[in-house]
């Protein structure tokens, strides 16, 4: 498999590529169920996470739920 | 002894009155018991980016299960509502509910709201078809016009943020609860039990508190005096307050004594 350069929650990261959401998460270890996307600024439903494919250049967030009042 | 009505928002009832964050706590064994102890439902979380070098790091999510407590998402530590609308998208995608716990803050010193971004937001977002709880400051014409926007319930301060000073005005809380139809949920400021009874005595419905717990000595046990402080503070209202005056009067009757 290729590689594709994206920035990842801020940061250039290189990752494997092209694929897509739904491989990044499992490619980094996490929990589809238990984060969230943003993708080039959309939010990307979980449904949608295995069908929406990463380009190089793209710009993407993964957020989750921390303690917070 | 229950003559309360149900405690609801958005069209939705819980099953406590107070409700609590989950930040800053030593440890997630102690936030999960402190939260356990007060009884409360309604828990916020922050919505922050995954920290990619610890990638297994766990989400709150890990540790409060949503069979148990309802999640309730803010936008803390956004400055304008375009960031906070953001995070409210976010918050719902990542979440299980439309609630959103509204914050645009204006000032970093203070962490007093932004009140014209926060009504940008809560317009937008009740568009959208959020249910919003906007967090604001003690001010009636915020507070009404904040209803007027749609929002679900109106969360005014106690006092800033992470203060601990108590209820500073009480004046302005309970003219704010007096005047709104939607419930009003004191969010902010309070210290130590007796803070969160006097908020409860105003007549609001609701209180939400995280640093008093997670910054008290004990937090465990302060969570299970804020349970009660909360329930003896509504009820108290309930029960209606004798009125005040400014000279005594004897419990004991004058008649009968020895001559």
């Amino acid at each position: 498999m290729t590689e594709v350069v994206v920035t990842l929650n801020g940061e250039e990261a290189t990752i494997p590529g092209p694929a897509s959401l739904a491989a990044l998460l499992e490619h980094l270890g996490l929990d589809p169920r238990a984060v969230a996307i943003e993708h080039n600024r959309e939010i990307v439903r979980r449904a949608q996470l295995a069908s929406t494919p990463v380009a190089a250049g793209d710009t993407i967030e993964v957020v989750h739920f921390v303690g917070g009042g | 002894m229950d003559i309360d009505t149900p405690f609801e928002i958005g069209g939705r009832q819980f099953r406590s009155r107070l409700m609590v964050g989950t930040g800053k706590y030593a440890g997630n064994q102690q936030m999960v018991d402190a939260i356990t102890a007060s009884g409360a439902e309604i828990v916020t979380v922050a919505v922050r980016r995954v920290d990619l070098d610890r990638s297994r790091e766990e989400s709150v999510l890990h540790h409060l299960s949503a069979d148990h407590f309802f999640l309730l998402a803010n936008t803390a530590g956004c400055y304008t509502a375009d960031e906070a609308v953001r995070y409210a998208r976010l918050g719902r995608e990542a979440g299980f509910n439309e609630f959103v716990k509204l914050e645009v803050i204006g000032d970093k010193e203070t962490l007093l709201p932004d009140v014209a971004g926060l009504l940008e937001a809560t317009r937008i977002l009740v568009a959208e078809g959020f249910t919003v709880l906007a967090y604001t400051n003690d001010d009636l014409i915020t507070a009404l016009r904040l209803e007027e926007a749609g929002a679900a319930a109106v969360m005014p301060l106690a006092s800033p943020i992470g203060s601990g000073l108590g209820m500073l005005n009480p004046y302005s809380i309970r003219t704010i609860k007096s005047r709104l139809s939607v419930p009003v949920v004191v969010d902010a400021g309070v210290g130590t039990a007796s803070d969160a009874c006097i908020v409860m005595e105003q007549g609001v419905d609701g209180i939400l508190m995280n640093t008093a717990l997670a910054a008290a000595e004990e937090p465990v046990a302060m969570a299970h005096a804020m349970k009660l402080a909360t329930e003896a503070g509504r009820a108290a209202y309930l029960a209606g307050r004798m009125p005040r005056r400014e000279v005594a009067v004897p419990s004991s009757p004058e008649l009968g004594m020895l001559a």
